[in-house]
């Protein structure tokens, strides 16, 4: 007598898995990583090493002993996640404040709510506001960028220029009396300017957005929808005043715009379901972002901006559905 | 070939392994045994006519329809009906079956045995339902819905247009394909036929465009016709699905719960139509149909002209033999096909292939954690939230996954092909449906 396997319709799979996203992700952060240990150097390499596997520790740690149940370490999510947390975070950074932000990644913002595709807030920027607002002194030193080719220069340490812009502005400065102190496009195109370590360099950041669109781990929609807010947003306050207010470009070769649109805003698990869901959030990202750059207390508000809309997203699930077939509103 | 025509919500394009295209029919002898199950259409099952011990000849009345939605069915073979017994079919359960020892092949002497094509078409309208009818024909894409049923649109609704389903959209399967090519002539009067019997001046026929040569071939042979067109389509799962057909051919939407005959269509496989033109032209109840065997490690893969009742060990003989690394065969295409339990059961009117998988296809990935990617949403061509509809019915929220249109799933399997994390998102929404359907009809 033979014996088949009887299951239930259809037989056949495609070959897409959650570990073929999360390490597509992890590759697509390549050249990102490549330029930070360029411009940071071995700083770069010790937080990325600390961050990766203080990850995948807590997270073997807390399957194991609390929730007990099947181990996951392999399917590449915390690793996505600890790569993302160190890519938020300044290079100078001292390693046991990286340990308490992988503890607050994964055990607090990922762990805590079941785990992965659980979770409500992206985990790595919950570390990284969490740091923020307990260690606002060393998340904020940032190192300036020194080519590993130039040597071992010793570390100078200055703002970001979202934060030099701001704290200037506010001292009633212009943009004019500013802008030879401000990175040129070619800088800021580049990396070479003050920030965290995954912050500096656009053209890696939109090299890995291409690769994952072209592996369809992401849409254009967030994207798209949020630069082009922050587009819009800040060029009308740049047309009306361009002495007080930054252009458009400049805001989105500085801070973290393009890693939160890129990488940050179109995490799977914590942005909208449909096509209609994900232009209204990258909407929101975009507006809060803008507001709090220009009238918020602190200089980045790309972090807030996305956990605010994080928070949105079952709302705007429910509101945006997508077009039924055969059914007319 | 212009502009490739498809339907616009979703869609899938798995690996097409059509390993059988290039083989053509054969004809399996009669078994030695045949198992005739008495329900083989969608709907009520037939009741049988005949005793133990009755002699019978090919094409004779076996079972009469067992209500409105049901059909006749007609012996497949010529011999001694040996009992009346419950039988493993399909389903995997034992239902009623008129098992029949088979001695000779001795046809119903009203069967026109003949191979003239017959291409006048005598019949009037009504008389050409009735004929299908009394024919025993269903929809032989494998939905085995009564075909007589589609012709009479319910008062106050008319057919504007047939369209014949020629797109075979599932992985493997060639059957129509090998069809087309092989019996274009007598499957475009069958169109004519139905297109009298529906009064409809147009008729469209939809091929994916990964069969050129049945396009190519139906196109030459359709030009001695008024009113019949080949449209060739992008490959597309599921474009066999009768409202995304409708979609790609005329951009018209099925509104929901609702039948193609509200956008003014009757939709008809090709096998349909070749079985149409046996029975009109004929009068050649149905009783054999084209089935594919097939799948990566059987020797032969190949097209089979096969009575009804034959069971689908002789057919994989056939075909060269089971191949020893066979962990599960399916009854249909691998998206929407059936697992079966075993060898001995028989090929029935909705059989359109027998698909062996290798040990290593057999078993499904292991499941883990939706990770919200939304890609089941995007690939349902329903545009439906297989997500959320799996996620109500696994938690036994019933309401919600009516509101959230549940009963419109079509199972074509699309999401849970497309799930990264492998989950069995069809299972639930079948469950879904299931009991929804129930919640519906205690409601009434």
């Amino acid at each position: 007598m033979n014996k088949f396997t009887v299951s239930g319709s259809p037989h056949i799979y495609g070959d897409d898995s959650t570990k073929k996203i999360m390490y597509g992700v992890v590759i697509a952060m390549i050249p990102t990583i490549l330029f930070s240990i360029y411009f940071f150097g071995v700083d770069a390499i010790r937080v990325f090493v600390i961050a990766i596997a203080a990850s995948i520790f807590f997270e073997w740690v807390i399957q194991k002993y609390l929730i007990k149940g099947p181990l996951t370490i392999n399917d590449g999510s915390a690793l996505v996640t600890a790569i993302l947390l160190a890519l938020n975070l300044p290079s100078n950074l001292p390693s046991w404040i990286i340990i308490i932000g992988a503890l607050v990644a994964i055990g607090m913002a990922k762990m805590s709510f079941g785990g992965l595709g659980k979770n409500v807030f992206n985990p790595a920027l919950v570390a990284r506001v969490f740091l923020l607002v307990s260690f606002p002194v060393q998340m904020t030193s940032w190192p300036k960028p020194s080519p590993i080719t130039d040597g071992l220069a010793d570390v100078i340490t200055g703002p970001t220029p979202l934060g030099f812009l701001k704290e200037n502005l506010d001292a009633g400065k212009s943009i004019s009396e500013l802008k030879s102190q401000l990175p040129t496009y070619t800088q800021g195109l580049m990396g070479d300017m003050g920030g965290s370590m995954g912050e500096v360099s656009a053209l890696a950041l939109i090299l890995g957005g291409v690769y994952m669109l072209w592996k369809k781990i992401i849409t254009w929609h967030i994207p798209v929808s949020m630069l082009l807010t922050v587009a819009i947003f800040s060029g009308i306050f740049w047309g009306i005043d361009p002495e007080h207010y930054a252009d458009p470009v400049f805001h989105m070769l500085t801070g973290g715009m393009l890693l939160g649109a890129i990488f940050m805003a179109t995490d799977m698990v914590t942005s909208p379901m449909t096509k209609s869901g994900q232009l209204v959030f990258g909407f929101g990202v975009g507006l809060l972002t803008i507001l709090i750059r220009m009238w918020g207390a602190y200089p980045e508000g790309v972090s807030f901006a996305i956990l605010l809309m994080n928070a949105t997203v079952p709302l705007i699930n429910k509101g945006f559905k997508p077009k039924r077939f055969g059914i007319v509103k | 070939m212009g502009i490739l025509r498809t339907f616009a919500l979703g869609g899938i394009h798995p690996a097409e392994d059509k390993l059988s295209s290039n083989a053509p029919i054969e004809t399996i002898p009669v078994p030695k045994q045949a198992i005739v199950p008495l329900g083989q259409n969608l709907g009520a099952p037939s009741k049988s006519i005949v005793k133990k011990g009755d002699m019978v000849k090919v094409g004779q009345l076996l079972a009469e329809a067992g209500g409105f939605i049901s059909t006749p069915i007609h012996s497949p073979v010529s011999g001694k009906v040996f009992k009346i017994d419950n039988a493993i079919d399909g389903s995997g359960y034992k239902r009623p079956a008129i098992i029949i020892n088979v001695e000779g092949d001795e046809w119903d002497e009203s069967i026109d045995t003949s191979t003239k094509i017959e291409s006048e078409i005598k019949l009037s309208p009504k008389e050409i339902i009735d004929r299908i009818k009394n024919c025993g024909v269903v929809g032989m894409g494998g939905a085995t819905f009564p075909t007589y049923v589609k012709l009479m649109p319910p008062p106050g609704k008319t057919a504007e247009y047939l369209l014949i389903n020629g797109v075979e959209c599932e992985p493997y399967l060639t059957a129509d394909h090998r069809l087309m090519l092989e019996k274009g002539q007598e499957i475009v009067i069958g169109i004519r036929i139905l297109m009298n019997a529906l009064n409809v001046e147009k008729a469209f026929i939809g091929i994916e465009n990964n069969k050129p040569d049945a396009i190519n071939h139906i196109t030459e042979l359709v030009k001695a016709y008024d009113g019949i067109e080949v449209q060739s389509l992008k490959v597309q799962y599921p474009q066999g699905g009768e409202k995304q057909l409708i979609k790609a051919s005329l951009n018209r939407e099925v509104p929901s719960g609702k039948l193609p005959i509200e956008v003014g269509c009757v939709v008809q496989n090709v096998g349909t139509a070749f079985a149409v033109y046996e029975a009109v032209q004929k009068n050649k109840p149905l009783f054999e149909r084209v089935v594919t065997v097939t799948g990566k490690a059987v020797k032969k893969p190949s097209n089979f002209l096969a009575r009804i009742g034959t069971p689908i060990s002789q057919l994989i003989e056939a075909a060269e033999g089971l191949p020893e690394d066979t962990g599960k065969i399916i009854g249909g295409g691998p998206m929407m096909g059936k697992s079966v339990t075993s060898l001995d059961i028989p090929i029935v009117k909705g059989s359109s292939g027998l698909l062996l998988m290798k040990k290593e296809e057999s078993s499904r990935p292991v499941a883990s954690s939706c990770i919200r990617c939304s890609k089941c949403t995007n690939v349902c061509p329903m545009g439906l939230e297989p997500f959320l509809l799996s996620r109500a019915a696994k938690l036994g929220n019933f309401e919600m996954a009516e509101n959230e249109s549940i009963m419109d799933c079509i199972e074509c399997g699309s999401c849970q092909y497309t799930c990264p994390a492998a989950i069995p998102l069809l299972d639930y929404l079948r469950l879904g449906k299931m009991k929804v359907g129930n919640i519906m009809r205690n409601r009434k």
